[in-house]
């Protein structure tokens, strides 16, 4: 199980491994203040990346973590602190 | 009486299909004339430790280039082909959401196994690795209902919504429920069924009826009719159709493929007592719903089970209904399996272009049928009757008991006059039969 | 040409609480709840360990010991129901015709629990993705198909006309006692064996529930855990059973003299075309499903005396359907009570909606509403009369049930006496 830091390209590479990538978006361009929802992801594929992240990482989110989470830098922000690396 | 039966009926506006034989109507149509068989060793997975090896894939099917990247993830391999058939079903009749009043168009597949491989990775991960490692799109895109969802969802289809599982039956049965919705006042419906259990898992489960072919040799495997008849291949793949009330086609000038003219569905309680009467009555039915007789059917487009006893019911119940050698049969899914839910609908898309172009299409690898079986199966290659044929008769059976049976006839627009002269004596009397 | 009715003639229920028409009636109208920790398997592993389970045993319920080994237990629960419903409707073995007779069962996940078992000795637990077939059961494709759950009550039944399973998700309920309607007014049959079944606890489905976190993870508090319309509810609680009615031809029943609950006068569904599990607040789907049922009813809004809500316990589908009630009933949505049984035997998938409509059947024949057990805080954003806690008793001629599925579904069923004034 990694511990390393989650950086923003792993993060694209989970999100569109775990939810695909909205057509018109480019998940490469800079991304980490657009919120999840102008991104084309719903809530059930912040689940199923939240869940990929606690599978891969080795971090859980929680239901409260989710509610506040609405852009990649707070997803980040929040997984590296758990990791202890932010 | 013409107008309540002409209420009573649905046109075909739109065609998609998806089938070993070929993606894409023009593909499976042309294969389907020419004989070309879609069989061939299992490729999906490693099949040689199986008893049964051959299927029918649809092959060179790159989901990327149907399927929306984010609908990748959620999705098994047979709603992806339903949404590429669905979609081509769509884009054929030319009709969009905005065409149709809110709610005006309705949705209805039917299924068997669900999405099944998607199943079963997601219950390896379950059992091997642990409920965390379970996708959380396993809540739905395993279940049945997944296609009707999906395709409501994409297309924006906000009418009535409905999902029926009668096994092979199902093709068959979800074009009649999408005809009760038109009766009912639905404007148009996108209807059919895909269907692919092409996993381990899956094959397993088909190999349990004791109904599949140990045959490897995918030219000599699936012989419905035959002398050599052993069981079938499975197949997977399907059809979407675009079915319109008949005012609401025209008056959007719409192009008629032909119309969902007859329809029924019986069962049968001990369907393999050779005087199990189900697919004769569903037949008897479907023709007393059209308003049609025997002698007004011009092709069958038969079940073909591709077991003896299952073969003999059949043609027992055809020589029934139109005499020994009555009327020309034909199994086109002889090329493609046997596709679950995905059969039925392939089968009245095959009925539609057979109609549309005047030809039947041969039933490939058949060999020598028998003869104590007293039909005309059309083999080797396409039969193209002197008498243009205007109404065909598409027969399924499920595992268990169900029979549906369903009349398409060719629209009068594009009879044999070739000026396409309203004048079709059919048309303007049609109790004159 | 006459228009042929649809009614209701004979009930059974296999659920959560209460094996049979009478023990779930009482469970409902105590306003008991049957959830509690999950005994079926060892839920250690999962977010939400909670359910209402059925205390099943398939030989004293009837069932000979091949029909054990064949039926997956949701199979077993819609036998059972059928078996109820087919002797309380009276009629005789082999007086209808069975060309003449149907079978119009609902079903979400099918013969989910029998599959998962199968899967795991087939697959040496999950290790093996090319699962070994000298391993199946000979019916195992019986459990892969919902389809067999079909065939089986049309043995039962001697139903040799239509027969099919509705899979719509969690509308399925609802939406095969429509189909049932359908295939009576068109003329296919005169008695449809009709409702649904599920038996969705099992290791898979507490699994992908928890990965989209739609179960209640109040572990602590089984009892109390589904609590539609309460602003403290954190999910729904699964549920299991089912519910076979038997759907007659109003003259069929009439010249047999037959009892019969209430008419099945409108049916619709409609889709959102939105998302697979998410509702848009403004059930506008629903709202035209309750309308379109109504007018085929002939019924204005204000005639219905209950409406029994889909009320999931879930925060997203309290508000959609109270939007929906709004929408769909005008004033009179806040005039009507509105109930959810799931707060006491929770969600059943493809069952509930039929096991509603017997409580909806039974409310109509007892003059009683059930209530919503466990509502003590009502979220703000619902402000209906939800029938909190204890059962109300008042005449009820004419009742709307709704439901919402997974896939967007969106029904409605509305019963009436087929004796009212009609225009």
């Amino acid at each position: 199980m990694a511990t390393r830091e989650l950086t923003i390209d792993d993060l694209t590479h989970l999100l569109r491994s775990a939810a695909g990538e909205e057509e018109g978006v480019d998940l490469d361009g800079d991304i980490l203040d657009t919120e999840f929802a102008t991104l084309g992801y719903d809530s059930l594929a912040l689940l199923e990346t939240a869940s990929r992240l606690g599978v891969e990482y080795g971090v859980t989110l929680t239901d409260d973590d989710l509610e506040v989470i609405t852009t990649p830098r707070a997803l980040l922000d929040r997984v590296n602190t758990r990791l202890g690396r932010g | 009486m013409t107008d309540a039966r002409a209420a009573g009926t649905a046109v075909v506006t739109g065609i998609g299909v998806a089938a070993p034989t070929g993606l894409g109507t023009s593909a499976y149509w042309a294969a389907t004339l020419a004989g070309e068989s879609g069989l061939r060793p299992i490729t999906r997975f490693d099949a040689t430790r199986y008893p049964v090896r051959v299927g029918g894939e649809v092959d060179g099917f790159v989901a990327e280039q149907h399927v929306p990247s984010r609908l990748l993830p959620q999705t098994d391999h047979s709603t992806r082909l339903a949404l590429a058939a669905g979609a081509q079903a769509l884009a054929d009749s030319g009709l969009t959401a905005d065409d149709a009043p809110e709610f005006g168009i309705g949705i209805a597949t039917a299924s068997s196994m669900g999405g099944f491989e998607f199943g079963q990775r997601e219950l390896g991960h379950l059992w091997a690795l642990g409920a965390q490692h379970v996708s959380a799109y396993q809540s739905f895109a395993w279940f049945y209902a997944v296609n009707t969802g999906q395709l409501s969802i994409r297309h924006g289809l906000r009418g009535p919504g409905a999902t029926v599982v009668s096994d092979q039956a199902g093709g068959l049965d979800a074009l009649g429920a999408a005809r009760r919705q038109i009766r009912k006042g639905t404007a148009a419906v996108l209807a059919g069924g895909v269907d692919s259990a092409l996993c381990p898992l899956g094959l397993a489960g088909q190999l349990s009826t004791g109904e599949l072919t140990a045959s490897d040799d995918p030219s000599h495997a699936y012989l419905p009719f035959d002398r050599a008849a052993s069981g079938h291949v499975p197949g997977e793949g399907g059809a979407f159709l675009i079915l319109e009330d008949p005012a609401f086609a025209h008056a959007r000038g719409a192009t008629i493929h032909g119309e969902i003219a007859g329809y029924a569905s019986t069962f049968d309680l001990s369907p393999d007592d050779p005087d199990a009467d189900g697919l004769l009555r569903a037949a008897r039915q479907a023709l007393a719903d059209a308003g049609l007789a025997p002698a007004d059917i011009d092709v069958v487009f038969g079940d073909a089970a591709g077991r003896p006893d299952a073969d003999r019911a059949e043609a027992a119940a055809l020589v029934a209904l139109f005499g020994p050698g009555g009327v020309p049969v034909t199994a086109p899914k002889s090329a493609t399996g046997r596709l679950c839910a995905g059969a039925g609908a392939l089968d009245v898309a095959a009925a539609l272009l057979s109609l549309r172009d005047g030809v039947i299409p041969p039933t490939v690898h058949v060999r020598e049928v028998d003869p104590d079986h007293q039909i005309d199966l059309v083999v080797g290659a396409p039969r193209r009757p002197a008498d243009r044929p205007r109404s065909a008769l598409v027969l399924a059976r499920g595992h268990g008991g169900f029979n549906t049976a369903l009349v398409v006839r060719r629209p009068p627009a594009i009879a044999a006059t070739p000026s396409g002269s309203p004048a079709n004596p059919e048309h303007a009397n049609p109790d004159g039969r | 040409m006459t228009t042929r009715r649809a009614v209701i003639t004979g009930l059974g229920a296999v659920a959560p609480g209460g094996i049979g028409v009478d023990a779930y009636w009482k469970q409902l109208t105590d306003g008991q709840s049957a959830t509690g920790p999950i005994t079926l398997f060892d839920p250690s592993p999962y977010r939400s360990r909670i359910a209402a389970e059925v205390d099943f045993d398939p030989v004293a319920a009837g069932l000979g010991p091949r029909e054990v080994r064949r039926m997956d237990r949701a199979t077993q629960f819609a036998v059972v129901a059928a078996r109820e419903a087919l002797g309380d409707s009276g009629l005789e073995p082999e007086a209808t015709p069975a060309e003449r007779t149907a079978v119009a069962l609902g079903t979400a996940v099918g013969c989910t629990t029998r599959m998962e078992q199968e899967y795991v000795i087939l697959s040496d637990s999950g290790r093996d993705w090319l699962v070994d077939p000298s391993y199946a059961v000979p019916e195992l494709y019986s459990q892969f198909v919902p389809s067999s759950m079909a065939v089986e009550l049309a043995r039962l039944a001697r139903a040799a006309g239509p027969v099919s399973v509705v899979s719509d998700g969690c509308t399925s309920g609802l939406d095969a006692v429509g189909h049932a309607v359908d295939l009576i007014q068109e003329g296919s049959a005169d008695v449809v064996v009709s409702g649904g079944t599920d038996a969705p606890i099992a290791p898979i489905t507490l699994a992908c529930f928890d990965a989209i976190k739609a179960t209640s993870p109040r572990n602590d508090d089984a009892e109390h855990a589904s609590r539609p319309f309460d602003r403290t509810r954190n999910g729904l609680v699964l549920g299991e059973g089912a519910a076979v009615l038997v759907v007659e031809e109003l003259e069929h029943a009439r010249r047999r003299d037959a009892h019969i609950y209430a008419e099945v006068s409108g049916f619709a569904t409609r889709c959102n075309a939105y998302h697979m599990t998410g509702l848009r607040a403004d059930g506008i789907e629903m709202a035209e499903a309750i309308r379109i049922a109504l007018d085929q009813s002939a019924l204005a809004a204000d005639d219905i005396d209950y409406v029994n809500a889909h009320g999931s316990s879930t925060r997203q589908n309290d508000r959609h359907e109270t939007a929906a009630f709004k929408r769909g009933l005008g004033a009179h949505a806040r005039r009507v009570p509105v109930s959810s049984i799931k707060s006491m035997i929770g969600h059943s998938l493809g069952a509930i909606g039929a096991l509603e409509l017997v409580a909806c059947a039974l409310a109509m024949e007892h003059g009683v509403i059930p209530p919503t057990a466990n509502l003590h805080e009502p979220d703000p954003e619902c402000d209906l009369d939800y029938v909190p806690l204890v059962a109300r008793e008042q005449p009820v001629d004419s009742v709307l049930s709704v439901g919402s599925g997974f896939g967007g579904f969106q029904s409605a069923v509305v019963l009436a006496r087929p004796d009212r004034r009609t225009p």
